[in-house]
């Protein structure tokens, strides 16, 4: 039943500005239960409607007919395949030598080493901060709590250059606490721990909801301590939605250019990032290094996506067998 | 998992620290920054013609982008939910693709297909200017805000299911007449939730848009546009925090009306 539109449904969505991954408990249903609830068919299988007589399901044929399922491909195809085709071709432009010469470029190769180094840093410390934030908002009780929660998907809602500016007026020149991080590589690790806050959060807290307190509660009473139920017992159960929520922070990380222009004073080999790099040299003129560049971070982006893909759909696997 | 009052105590502070430092403190800075000097101080500096026009050209970026993206959109995910054809999967993972892609990367492959020498530069050369004009702001906003309505109603439409369609086309209904009374009342909420998104993110987005802006202020000049430009070029730090504080105030209401519609959904 898990048709492959429901694996797209879970799948990355990396670089949601705004969308709040609202918990979705469907990608942690414990084994068996369907994540759509009741016992009749959750939903239509789109294989369904042409098995039926054809005077069935007339509604909307339009769009099962060549001509709707042609426009949309149209629409795809000029909003989104055309323009990353036509960079695809302008970053070869001059042979796959000319596109090596862009990438291996000494400013370019900085640029992204930069890029990845912090990106990393910042998918790291998600990875804990992110789960033991998760952790307090699920498994503590205090007052407040349900702002809290509300709060965290602020730095989704908030256009990136505002981040940028929220950070600067705390950590930028004449800071009033006199932590300067402006032009600093921390300022940009800042910048980007502000912006990927969600990711972990979001995709743990609802894995944590629907885990079986019994387990853990029957590894205490056989003697295990806090931190032995915590590392073999809840860890487990929680790395692949700290792993997505992970791959997700660091895939935005990669990116991300409106929290970091004005905070990482884009110097070169030392702030500046791909991004910047990017549109430092559409601003001078040379096509081809952008376009070759763009291309390098597209592929790391999807390589990442796609690691998280085969990872995720490993331990999916591993669940159904188990069960 | 049991955990003693120490360690919970310990926790619940490091985590409540670590978002005080990270989102409330900086957020608090930049509130008081801006009211400080007083209201009308305030009022004048998000006023000025420059941003008058700045939040005129957000606004109509978002109502071209808006109705575009629910009428694409819902037919998107139509289309992907009730078709039948090779390259489901394909398409699928197209609508996906602008999550994964740098705003900055949208803005330069944009150039590369618009700009005066792309492939489609011969429009440019007519004399139909989409880079450095409002089409390709446009565009731009488009390409990043596409999967939002398909992504949000796409989930609904599997729930629903097709039985009710299916009645309404066995007791004569057109086509129209099933979409507009049954389907169209079915996803209402994901859809208003997917426009709210688009919204959000129409006002909010940066990094493609200065890509394919002339950046004029007064002329194609977007809100957020408009802080970057105050705070590097005018070199106006008050201005910049009070345009972005009025940024936060709109995207404020978008993050209430989220938690407002989540709830309308999961009632459902």
């Amino acid at each position: 039943m898990t048709s492959d539109t429901d694996q797209q449904r879970r799948g990355p969505r990396p670089g949601t500005d705004v969308a709040p991954l609202p918990p979705r408990p469907d990608a942690t249903a414990p084994d068996g239960i369907h994540p759509h609830g009741g016992g009749a068919p959750p939903y239509a299988d789109p294989g369904d409607a042409a098995a039926r007589p054809k005077h069935h399901g007339r509604g909307l044929r339009a769009l099962r007919r060549p001509l709707g399922i042609g426009v949309v491909t149209l629409w795809l195809s000029v909003i989104v395949l055309l323009p990353l085709a036509a960079l695809t071709v302008a970053a070869f432009d001059e042979g796959l030598a000319g596109f090596w010469e862009a990438v291996t470029a000494p400013a370019a190769v900085a640029a992204l080493w930069v890029t990845v180094l912090v990106s990393a840093i910042v998918a790291l410390v998600n990875a804990v901060v992110g789960t033991l934030v998760a952790w307090v908002l699920v498994r503590d009780e205090f007052r407040g709590k349900r702002f809290v929660n509300a709060v965290i998907d602020l730095p989704f809602a908030l256009p990136t250059i505002v981040a940028s500016i929220v950070l600067l007026s705390l950590y930028g020149p004449n800071s009033p606490i006199g932590v300067e991080l402006n032009a600093t590589r921390w300022g940009l690790v800042v910048a980007l721990l502000f912006v990927t806050l969600p990711f972990v959060v979001r995709s743990v807290q609802p894995v944590l909801i629907e885990a079986d307190h019994e387990v853990e509660e029957a590894a205490a009473s056989l003697g295990a301590s806090t931190w032995t139920t915590f590392r073999r017992i809840v860890l487990p159960t929680l790395a692949p939605a700290i792993l997505s929520g992970t791959g997700l922070a660091f895939a935005r990380a990669i990116g991300e250019y409106g929290s970091v222009v004005l905070i990482g004073g884009n110097i070169p080999r030392e702030t500046q990032v791909a991004s910047q790099y990017i549109q430092q040299q559409i601003e001078i003129d040379r096509p081809l290094n952008a376009a070759a560049v763009s291309v390098a971070l597209l592929a790391i982006a999807f390589v990442t996506l796609l690691l998280l893909r085969v990872v995720s759909g490993r331990s999916q696997r591993r669940e159904e067998r188990d069960a | 998992m049991r955990v003693s009052r120490g360690i919970r105590l310990s926790l619940r502070v490091v985590a409540l620290g670590y978002l005080f430092v990270l989102l409330a403190v900086p957020i608090g800075v930049i509130l008081w920054r801006t009211f400080e000097p007083g209201l009308s101080e305030f009022l004048a500096s998000i006023s000025t013609p420059a941003a008058r026009s700045a939040l005129n050209l957000s606004l109509l970026i978002v109502a071209i982008t808006v109705p575009v993206n629910v009428v694409f959109g819902v037919a998107t995910a139509l289309a992907l939910v009730r078709g039948r054809f090779r390259g489901r999967g394909l398409l699928q993972a197209v609508v996906d693709l602008p999550f994964a892609v740098s705003p900055i990367v949208v803005g330069v492959a944009l150039i590369m297909l618009w700009g005066a020498g792309g492939w489609f530069g011969a429009l440019d050369q007519a004399g139909f200017q989409v880079i450095f004009g409002i089409p390709g702001m446009v565009l731009a906003t488009i390409f990043v805000t596409l999967p939002f309505v398909v992504r949000e109603v796409e989930p609904v439409l599997h729930e629903i299911g097709q039985e009710q369609e299916q009645a309404a086309s066995t007791l004569g209904a057109n086509g129209w007449q099933t979409f507009w009374r049954i389907t169209l009342p079915a996803i209402r909420w994901g859809l208003t939730y997917g426009v709210v998104l688009t919204v959000a993110r129409a006002l909010g987005e940066f990094g493609a848009v200065i890509m394919v802006s002339s950046g004029f202020p007064g002329v194609s000049q977007t809100l957020t546009l408009l802080v970057h430009s105050r705070y590097i070029d005018d070199h106006n730090t008050y201005g910049a925090y009070a345009a972005a504080t009025l940024l936060m105030g709109i995207a404020l209401v978008v993050l209430l009306l989220m938690t407002v519609l989540d709830r309308k959904r999961s009632d459902r």
